[in-house]
């Protein structure tokens, strides 16, 4: 292909140019079939099977259980369902939390660096850092901070006199916890994101509402705002599914006992399926996750297309 | 033009705020990782009574630190050439090709985005077995099986992204080069990828670094001799105690690198983003 085109070769790609897209996509196709389909296919004829250790070499012959998996699931009065259920609402809160969270300090940020002053450059490179470093070190940073009855959280707070020895880490702590840990590393690609928006935001349209007399407020509220509508409806979603599916931020930061008050659903699965070795009860609840995650999706997408319209 | 004072004033505020909120972690990190064991062990101090670099030497030893380094590095590099290459065909194809399917691809490409990588990842480890034990090809274990299950989330990111890229290039650039003669790949090769350069390292590089982070597959689908940072810096934590002096210097040692990557690419990736949410 990259000796010089005879008229053979022009005709060649002329004959196949219907098939040269499909030519062009195969690799990605294959993998895509292979990393994507090929497992979820596999996944929901797991969460069919009665799929625990004594069966996992042979998964293949393990004994078909029907719904049996997704009924001990969704049964709200059994501990598994209870358990699912608990973790399901955490989850949920934690997801919730955690964007709006991200979300307002991006923006904040991203307002307040909008005009050009010294030392711009660095806060812009400074806030991005907790974002760029890999996430484990992250979390490992704020487990050293978080930990001990006389770690660094502890030590401010105590030297604030607001008391300090408390476990960061265990009880219903275990989710404050999380939420700033998970603010702290996602809130810089909001900030990305926003930052990158506004930059596409043409810089008279701010000049001309000042020189009207448009305070701050004002211009965030009737330009900024409105103008950042298409990169906040992908941002937020977004954010939303990372959050949700988040699994670094638990394990790294608990380890193996994780709090109830902190089991996010991905945990409770991955606990569910190799702690206790129940696969097919643990590709059962990953279904019902991915189901839930499809209808919030396909309804946000919904509700805020349809407000774009009408705009 | 002319800002009211309160808006100076909350600039100030906020801004120092906020870089307190990053900076803090960071000043932890770095005073920690220069710590001997007693004092990291003992009550937090803001300012080290002692300073030493011994947390960088004995890291190596502690645990295997120089091995999984290496398989980070081979597992991230792997997986970032790997989807860029399968993905610049394909991102090709959905920007400059109208044909059937190719809204049903790009649909399927981003919604698989959001799929929880748990919903892989049981799949995956049954079906790595199955086929480690019908052909002997060990999937599971190795670093070409990590290196394919990080696909998962690295290859729709790159046609996604890619695909924004290649169709902010002008089509008439490409368009001349096939008039020219060329063919289609020429032209590719040739004429986009040059011209959307930045945006393939971008994409490269937030690959490496996604997989570079990556713990829920690096926890299951390695064994000792794969095993990535993600789970090897856990095993400086004993029964007894943690060296969390060296877990501080490990972390400052491995995050060095994406982060400088990552400060020299987000421009690109930031524009990728936007233009990937305004169509």
């Amino acid at each position: 292909m990259s000796t010089t085109p005879t008229s053979a070769g022009r005709r060649r790609w002329t004959v196949n140019s219907r098939k040269l897209p499909y030519l062009l996509l195969a690799p990605a196709l294959f993998f895509e079939l292979l990393v994507h389909l090929v497992p979820m296919l596999g996944g929901l004829w797991m969460s069919l099977l009665e799929l625990t250790q004594f069966h996992l070499r042979t998964w293949l012959q393990a004994p078909f259980a029907g719904l049996d998996n997704y009924r001990f699931a969704i049964d709200f009065n059994g501990a598994v369902g209870a358990e699912l259920l608990r973790s399901f609402l955490v989850t949920c809160a934690f997801a919730v939390l955690t964007v709006a969270l991200s979300w307002a300090l991006g923006m904040f940020a991203a307002v307040l660096l909008q005009r050009t002053f010294p030392g711009r450059a660095l806060l812009r490179a400074l806030f991005l850092v907790p974002y760029a470093l890999p996430v484990y070190t992250a979390v490992l940073i704020w487990k050293f901070m978080l930990d001990r009855s006389d770690g660094m959280v502890n030590t401010v707070l105590d030297d604030l006199g607001v008391g300090g020895g408390t476990f960061w880490l265990l009880g219903d702590n275990a989710f404050l916890s999380l939420v700033v840990t998970a603010v702290w590393r996602l809130w810089p690609f909001a900030f990305l994101a926003l930052m990158a928006g506004m930059q596409s935001i043409p810089a008279d349209v701010h000049e001309s509402a000042t020189v009207d007399g448009a305070g701050p407020w004002q211009q965030f509220r009737s330009i900024t705002l409105p103008m950042l509508r298409p990169v906040n409806q992908v941002l937020v979603l977004v954010l939303f599914l990372w959050t949700f599916n988040d699994f670094n931020v638990p394990y790294l930061l608990f380890d193996q006992s994780v709090p109830g008050a902190a089991n996010l659903l991905s945990i409770h699965i991955y606990n569910s399926s190799f702690l206790t070795w129940n696969f097919g009860l643990g590709s059962a609840m990953s279904a019902l996750l991915l189901l839930f995650l499809l209808l919030v999706t396909a309804g946000y997408l919904a509700f805020t297309s349809r407000k774009v319209k009408d705009v | 033009m002319s800002e009211p004072r309160w808006f100076r004033v909350l600039r100030v505020v906020g801004l120092t705020g906020l870089a307190l909120f990053v900076l803090v972690p960071l000043y932890v990190m770095v005073t920690s990782s220069i710590k001997p064991l007693a004092a990291v062990q003992d009550r937090f101090e803001w300012f080290p009574d002692e300073i030493t670099l011994q947390p960088f030497v004995d890291m190596w030893s502690t645990v295997s630190l120089a091995t999984y380094f290496r398989n980070s590095v081979v597992v991230a590099t792997g997986a970032a050439v790997l989807s860029v290459a399968i993905a610049v065909f394909a991102a090709y194809a959905i920007s400059r090709y109208r044909f059937r399917g190719r809204d049903t691809f790009r649909i399927v490409v981003l919604s698989t985005q959001m799929f929880p990588g748990i919903l892989f990842l049981l799949p995956l480890y049954l079906l790595y077995a199955t086929i480690g034990q019908v052909t002997g090809i060990a999937l599971h274990g190795s670093q070409i099986g990590l290196i394919i299950t990080y696909l998962t989330f690295s290859l729709p990111f790159s046609i996604w992204m890619l695909v924004g890229y290649f169709d902010s290039i002008p089509r008439d650039l490409d368009e001349a080069a096939l008039i020219d003669g060329a063919g289609p790949v020429r032209a590719l090769v040739r004429v986009v990828l040059p011209a959307a350069r930045p945006g393939i390292a971008a994409v490269a590089i937030y690959s490496f670094m996604t997989a570079w982070g990556e713990t829920l597959f690096a926890s299951i689908m390695t064994d000792s001799g794969s095993r990535t940072l993600a789970v090897g810096l856990r095993e400086y934590s004993t029964q007894t105690s943690v060296y969390w002096n060296e877990v501080m210097a490990a972390s400052l040692v491995v995050s060095i690198p994406v982060v400088i990557g990552f400060l020299f690419m987000q421009r690109y990736l930031a524009q990728g983003l936007t233009a990937g949410a305004v169509k």
